[in-house]
């Protein structure tokens, strides 16, 4: 008694915890948590993948929500919990196959086991009427020609094949470790980030040029590849009978530092641009207006493409144009219709996403808009609270609009914007490699029939054999060397 | 040929299949029937005439095979007159679900003597086409861009073969639980008697797993890597990817439970099941119901 608690204390029941951790039974477990684990994610909207559907979720169930969230509901895949579950995994199996591995290793050379007492209690036992005395010279020629691993006893032979099993196990179990290691590579040293750019403009990586960056624990700004991407083309193709999109290309001249030299490269939807371990994604795409705004007395006070947000699957897309230099303030809700189309229920719409009859529907606000109290504002909303409305008018390309004998908007046309995700992941190179080895570890062990067979010759010659996982195919190798004893 | 006059042949080979599968099916009931009688009188009269129930299974298994060539060139036809591989939408993803669960089990029967399920199979294979024609057909269209990858047709293809044994080794270790259940009761009914044994069954599903385990690890990263180049991140714990883990994890399971726990029989024939079933619920609720970014399902 006073033993057991004695080495419970201190060391020993570190050792304990250690071995219970990294016991079989505990790995299976945290197996099975992680995958329940992830249930939860695939049935919560997530904030990673749906902020929106979150915010509605708790208007809809405002009480439960807020209990779900201590538990971290909305993100799981970054609470506490489920990175304990992983990392606990993670640990449990360094702590197991490190040691196996180690085992294997120093069992490279080992011989088959001896031959049991008692043969006739193995699989496939037969008793053949070879010739006593060449039987084991002869089964040693049939086991070393099907690369058996043999050892000799007095009066019998052991053999045994099939040691990949347990490497290519180990090879699978170890990969893993290299697929977790490359996945926590991505996220504490990786980056995401998203910017809008018309075509005709260059994106020049830096912070300050995204719309949003998010970044990992030791991501650091030096890490960023100095890379710029003019946008010199942007062609969508879409199905005439359904509006939906075929293809999608965007021809951009790019170079590998800001001042350096360029070279023009196509991006697809499925082709990112590659600088290093950071890929530049084509995600999204919307129509920018061109528009002019002139003051009373003709002067221009702004002009320029203003990027407008699709709203529906033909591009109907609104946004909104801010002139906080003229005084009062002047700010504009538009709604761009790439192919204008009118119905009595919902009056101007869309009917097809590419632009072939633009039209820019415009409403004129003046008074606040609200920029200068510090507030952050969209950029695709206008704030009307302190606005009054003072004019609507749907323009066609050129056409021009005077509003109130305050100033003129003209539309002059319009240009293709892009959404550029650009993403910095240095790990996913090793859970490529880790899935690779993992495949091949797998298609080793799953293959790899390890079995071994005796032979004995005493009174008169016995065979048998015992295979792992009582895999099929022991009981033909049996009967071949049978036939080749009794022939030779 | 036109995409539309493709179109209408893939219809009419699915219409062709189905009536194909129809026969097949009254004849593997027929011969599941006479073979129970034959057992029944045979130690009475010992007259019943076995050559005849095999020479009706042969016929059944020749039209399964007609049937699998059949939906095989419907589902040709398909990504012919779409212009790119025939998965782009749940129908889609049934038939060709149809195909390779009908070949896996074709295959299988090469190795092993399982004609006993061709009952069950051709069942479900009728059932899965009757649903995919009726509930959710969809004319034939081209693909969004995302969807335009060779490691869509290498994932698709690995997911869809996985798929198909993986829905074989279930039907098997269901047909263990139930055959399991009979003789604790006290023995097996008469159309139960020419089954194989409870052994066979629990060794042929351990196999069957084992067999696509690594082809199915192969689809999720092959999915993965697609995820990489088209969405820039090659795991985001979509609804649909969050439930391939998932079933990776329960196969996983099974797989250790089996081999390192020496779980056999009745609780691995439960676990093998609960994974199976985790692979049915990302097939039908996330493609319906869910959300993620991989609901193709076109309805
Ligand atoms: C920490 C813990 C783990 C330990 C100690 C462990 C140990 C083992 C052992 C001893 C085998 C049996 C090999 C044989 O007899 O041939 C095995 C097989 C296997 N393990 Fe693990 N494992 C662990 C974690 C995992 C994880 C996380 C997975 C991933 C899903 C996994 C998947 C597999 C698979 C697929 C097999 C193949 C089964 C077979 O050989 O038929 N293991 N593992």
């Amino acid at each position: 008694m006073s033993d057991n608690r004695t080495e419970l204390s201190g060391f020993g029941f570190f050792r304990y915890l250690w071995r219970q951790l990294t016991s079989m039974r505990t790995a299976l477990i945290l197996l099975l948590l992680l995958g329940i684990g992830a249930i939860p994610g695939s049935i919560f909207p997530q904030r990673t993948q749906n902020p929106m559907k979150v915010r509605e979720y708790f208007i809809n169930n405002p009480g439960i929500a807020e209990w779900m969230d201590r538990f971290k509901l909305f993100d799981v895949y970054g609470s506490p919990w489920f990175s304990a579950i992983y990392l606990l995994l993670f640990i449990s199996l360094i702590g197991c196959v490190l040691p196996r591995s180690w085992e294997h290793f120093k069992a490279i050379g080992a011989k088959p086991p001896l031959t049991p007492k008692n043969l006739d209690r193995l699989e496939f036992y037969r008793v053949t009427n070879a010739d006593k005395a060449e039987a084991l010279n002869n089964a040693e020629l049939w086991l070393k020609k099907h690369h058996f691993r043999i050892r000799h006893n007095p009066n019998s032979i052991s053999a045994e094949k099939g040691y990949a099993r347990e490497s290519g196990n180990l090879l699978f179990h170890l990969s893993l470790i290299v697929v977790l290691i490359g996945i926590g590579m991505s996220s504490v040293f990786g980056a995401r980030g998203e910017a809008i750019v018309n075509v005709g403009e260059r994106f020049i990586n830096t912070p300050t040029s995204y719309d949003n960056l998010s970044a990992g624990r030791f991501f650091k700004l030096e890490d960023m590849h100095s890379f710029s991407i003019t946008l010199k083309d942007f062609k969508a193709e879409y199905d005439l009978a359904t509006n939906a999109p075929i293809d999608y290309t965007l021809t951009a001249s790019v170079s590998e530092d800001v001042e350096g030299p360029s070279v023009t490269r196509v991006v697809k939807v499925n082709r990112p641009l590659t600088f290093g371990s950071t890929r530049v994604y084509l995600q999204a795409n919307g129509y920018s207006p061109l528009v002019t705004v002139t003051d009373k007395s003709g002067a221009i006070i702004f002009r320029g493409a203003v990027p407008f947000l699709p709203q529906d699957a033909n591009l109907t897309s609104i946004g909104a144009i801010k002139i906080p230099d003229m005084n009062p303030q002047i700010g504009f809700i538009g709604s761009f219709i790439p192919t204008a189309d009118r119905s009595a229920s919902r009056g101007a719409f869309s009917s097809f996403p590419e632009a072939l009859d633009p039209h820019l529907l415009i409403s004129v606000f003046q008074g606040d808009i609200g920029m200068d109290n510090g507030v952050p504002q969209s950029v695709y909303r206008l704030d009307t609270s302190n606005m009054e409305r003072i004019g609507l008018k749907e323009l066609v390309i050129g056409e021009s609009y005077s509003f109130n004998e305050v100033g003129t908007i003209t539309f002059d046309g319009f240009t293709p914007w892009v959404n550029l995700q650009i993403v910095r992941d240095p790990g996913k190179g090793y859970a490529l490699v880790g899935s690779v080895l993992a495949i091949l570890g797998l298609l080793i062990s799953l293959f790899t029939r390890r079995r071994r067979i005796w032979i004995k010759v005493g009174d008169v010659v016995e065979i048998a054999g015992l295979s792992k996982n009582n895999i099929e195919g022991l009981e033909k190798e049996i009967a071949d060397l049978t036939t080749w004893l009794e022939e030779r | 040929m036109s995409s539309i006059s493709l179109a209408y042949l893939s219809n009419n080979l699915i219409y062709s299949a189905l009536f194909v599968f129809t026969i097949t099916f009254f004849l593997y009931a027929i011969e599941t029937a006479w073979a129970v009688r034959g057992d029944d009188s045979a130690s009475r009269q010992n007259v019943f005439d076995r050559s005849k129930t095999a020479k009706i299974a042969r016929i059944a298994t020749a039209l399964m095979v007609l049937g699998f060539l059949l939906l095989l060139a419907a589902v040709i036809a398909r990504g012919l007159s779409a212009h790119r591989v025939p998965w782009g939408n749940m129908y889609e993803f049934s038939i060709t679900g149809a195909l390779a669960f009908t070949g896996a089990y074709l295959a299988a029967l090469q190795k092993y003597d399982l004609r006993w399920l061709g009952l069950p199979i051709s069942i479900a294979v009728l059932l899965v086409l009757g649903t995919a024609i009726t509930l959710l057909y969809r004319p034939s269209a081209p693909l969004v861009p995302a969807l335009k990858s060779t490691w869509l047709v290498v994932h698709v293809s690995a997911a869809i073969i996985s798929g198909g044994v993986f829905l074989l080794a279930n039907s098997i270790a269901a047909t263990y639980l139930i055959l399991d259940r009979m003789e604790s009761r006290g023995g097996r009914n008469a159309w139960a008697k020419r089954l194989p044994t409870l052994e066979v069954l629990d060794q042929l599903t351990y196999r069957l797993v084992a067999f696509v385990f690594p082809l199915w690890t192969f689809a999720v990263i092959a999915g993965a890597i697609w995820a990489e180049s088209a969405w820039g991140r090659y795991w985001g714990w979509d609804p649909k990817e969050t439930w391939a883990f998932i079933t990776w994890v329960a196969y996983a399971a099974y797989l250790h439970a089996r081999v390192t726990a020496g779980w056999k029989g009745k609780k691995a024939a439960w676990l093998c099941l609960f994974a199976g079933s985790t692979f049915l619920f990302n097939y039908v609720y996330v493609n319906v119901w869910g959300t993620g970014r991989h609901t193709y399902s076109g309805l």
